[in-house]
């Protein structure tokens, strides 16, 4: 396959997860997300029950996936920070490792010095966490669930 | 690209739902959308123009249910089918698992399914994928009209290798469950492949 396949296990999940929670805080954010380029949501933190992941994973996503089309065209490495002004909320994305997509939602009780700041630092170690990830991935060992899935299994999915 | 998460039990699959400029590719998920439990289903995104053709994509989530204790998610996408867009559908055809072609069954869209058919091959080949070997299933839409070419002839011109192909009327929505159940499951049988091959 060429695209293998992304895949999350619990001890790098806890690890995300725990950045993620001590961005909100720090950065003093709404909501603090993270979503692969393809716009599966991976972990969020804040205020979550207010808003749509899902639908603002794939609108992140897409919104990447232009950006990253004009950067193609302006022969520009990817544009890695974006940052969209609101009147009562900001909204501040930056790419990770060229991998995923971290958004920080924030409001009058932050400010987008202090974000960049720590989402600076959260980069980084988001970043080791997904490189071990990927490494672990395609480790050989690490087989999947599914080899066993059966025709009837998925058959069963689909008698309604 | 296939997403299993092992610390949420599940997996997610994208589906991009490919075809001409007014196919019925939007009229799909719409469909879908409208019959699908609130349970099973998110918010349908459509990023369009004012005239309703789609300027980015469509989007719907959905659960299918669970396998062996992982809950099963599909994304659905759809690309903007008029020619000039095609930046955009190459944006949307990355990390994709499956492809539903949506043709146009009347006559005078014969060679804008065939380009949009050209088109899709090229644009998977640039990411790297085949177009004879990934998961594929075609629909042949607007059943209903009057002008339509007959499915024989329209399974010569697109359909060489094979694939599940289904007759569809998406506006009244007959075959839209039956195209989509049949890529879903050719992703899933496609990620029991790789995963035994692992
Ligand atoms: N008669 C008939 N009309 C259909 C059918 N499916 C879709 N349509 C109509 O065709 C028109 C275009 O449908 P869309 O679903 O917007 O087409 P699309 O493929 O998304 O078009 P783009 O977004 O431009 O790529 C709409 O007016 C639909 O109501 C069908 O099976 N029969
Ligand atoms: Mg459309």
């Amino acid at each position: 396959m060429v695209n293998p396949q992304m895949v999350m296990y619990e001890e790098e999940f806890v690890q995300i997860q725990t950045i993620v929670d001590r961005l909100v805080k720090e950065a003093n954010a709404k909501v603090v997300f993270i979503v692969d380029k393809n716009g599966q949501l991976i972990a969020a933190s804040g205020d979550v029950e207010e808003i749509d992941t899902t639908s603002l994973a794939s609108l992140t996503a897409g919104n990447i996936a232009a950006t990253g089309g004009i950067a193609k065209l302006l022969k520009e490495n990817e544009f890695a920070t974006q940052f969209h002004e609101g009147e009562n909320q900001n909204i501040h994305i930056q790419l990770v490792g060229n991998r995923v997509i971290l958004v920080v939602i924030f409001d009058a009780k932050s400010s987008l010095g202090l974000v960049r700041l720590r989402v600076r630092k959260a980069t980084d170690e988001l970043n080791n966490v997904f490189e071990a990830l990927v490494n672990k991935t395609q480790d050989p060992a690490s087989d999947s669930p599914f080899a066993e899935i059966t025709d009837d299994d998925i058959d069963s999915l689909f008698n309604d | 690209m296939t997403f299993i998460n092992y610390m949420a039990r599940e997996i997610n699959c994208k589906i991009v739902y490919y075809g001409p400029g007014l196919c019925g590719k939007t009229t799909n998920l719409q469909h879908i959308y409208e019959r699908t439990n609130p349970d099973a289903k998110g918010k349908m995104i459509s990023l369009a123009t004012e005239t309703e053709r789609t300027l980015f994509f469509d989007f719907l989530p959905l659960s299918l249910g669970e396998i062996r204790g992982f809950k099963t998610r599909f994304h659905l996408y759809t690309v903007p089918g008029q020619v000039f867009y095609d930046a955009s559908r190459k944006l949307i055809l990355k990390g994709v698992d499956g492809v539903i072609f949506v043709a146009d069954s009347q006559f005078e869209r014969l060679e804008a399914n065939l380009e949009s058919m050209d088109n899709l091959r090229e644009n998977l080949a640039e990411q790297g994928y085949n177009l004879d070997e990934i998961p594929f299933v075609i629909q042949y839409n607007k059943r209903d009209l009057p002008n339509v070419v007959d499915v024989d002839e329209l399974r010569q011109e697109l359909n060489p290798r094979g694939v599940p192909d289904f007759e569809a009327n998406a506006r009244d929505g007959v075959g839209v469950f039956e195209t989509l159940k049949a890529v879903s499951k050719s992703v899933l049988t496609e990620l029991k492949k790789s995963g035994a091959g692992t």
